[in-house]
């Protein structure tokens, strides 16, 4: 590591982080919102649709769930929801590995509280932080929480209030997500050589996601990044 | 029907289901660090590692933005640009927002 500082945590970081996390709220607000709303169509009580909000914590997983919403479950409904959604967020295992080097001093009730927090956006938050040199965790953990915050309050405010929200296509809403993401490559670009394997997490990509149905495509796309990663010298 | 079964297709089986999903997203987010925490980072893993931030950001968006057509690709190049020229995150995401708007708009 170029830095020669080592990983702490401190209250600045976290107030540091609450305020890095502000360009994904943008995005947060409106999946949450669109969630909330789409949970309220479906039938799903205020306590269920903030429930899922509050500790499943995932939107793909949160909308493909939905989907899957039963008004009286069995034993294989709940477990074909459980498999659904592992198989959505088995993406975020890769984000806890990138991280796990920053984390490996923290206490772990600490570590247990900021993983349960973490989401791509905010981790891209701390990725770039990280990249620029900074090992404060207070960062990773402000960002993870207000993100959670902004979720909540958006779930609330789309759940009563969904109905009243103008076409999001209008403002271009639908691709706040891939075009927040896009402006995050930007902070981590090293150069063409390093963006290799970018190149291959995104052809393979498309290729799954012109082949499989679902949201398979990511997680593809990522490992061929990794293994093109470990490949190229 | 067993009692387990009872439970389920009451409410409480609404309950079970989120603590279903709660319980499988916490343990994928969990997973990598507790793999990673048995692993020796050699430099190979190392690389890979750091392939992996650009890798998911292109792996999640580009089917996106390509299923979206021309708006989307010309909007994400401009929230780029600005982004590249600023270097300031919220003003690269408003002039994507702003530019995918605007060509809606006339288009």
């Amino acid at each position: 590591m170029s830095s020669g500082i080592r990983p702490h945590f401190s209250a600045a970081g976290l107030r540091y982080g609450a305020r890095a996390a502000l360009p994904a709220f943008p995005g947060f607000i409106m999946f949450a919102v669109a969630f909330g709303t789409a949970a309220a169509q479906k039938g799903l009580s205020l306590g269920e649709t903030l429930g899922l909000s509050a500790f499943v914590y995932a939107g793909a997983s949160q909308m493909v769930g939905l989907e899957i919403w039963q008004q009286a479950w069995t034993p294989s409904t709940i477990l074909t929801i459980m498999t659904v959604t592992a198989i959505v967020n088995a993406r975020m295992i890769l984000l806890g590995a990138t991280v796990q080097p920053w984390l490996r001093n923290e206490p772990l009730a600490r570590t247990v509280l900021n993983l349960f927090l973490i989401t791509e956006a905010g981790w891209l938050v701390g990725t770039r932080y990280h990249g620029e040199g900074g090992r404060d965790v207070g960062v990773l953990l402000g960002c993870g929480i207000i993100l959670w915050v902004v979720w909540l309050l958006a779930t609330l405010s789309g759940f009563f209030a969904g109905a009243l929200v103008p076409d999001p296509r209008r403002f271009g809403l639908d691709l706040v997500m891939p075009i927040f993401f896009g402006v995050m490559l930007v902070p981590l670009w090293k150069g063409a050589k390093p963006a290799l394997p970018w190149l291959v997490a995104g052809l393979v990509s498309l290729v799954v996601h012109a082949l499989v149905p679902g949201y398979g495509f990511i997680i593809a796309g990522a490992l061929a990044g990794v293994a093109a990663g470990m490949l190229i010298e | 029907m067993n009692t387990a079964e009872t439970i389920i297709a009451s409410p409480w089986g609404s309950v079970l289901a989120i603590a279903a999903m709660a319980l499988v997203t916490f343990l994928c987010r969990i997973a990598g660090v507790v793999v990673m925490s048995r692993v020796r980072l050699t430099p190979r893993i190392e690389r890979g590692l750091r392939a992996l931030p650009g890798s998911i950001i292109l792996a999640t968006i580009l089917p996106v933005v390509i299923d979206n057509g021309l708006p989307a690709i010309i909007a994400l190049t401009a929230a780029i640009v600005a982004m590249v020229v600023t270097r300031i995150d919220i003003v690269g995401l408003l002039a994507g927002l702003g530019t995918l708007a605007v060509i809606r708009a006339f288009g």
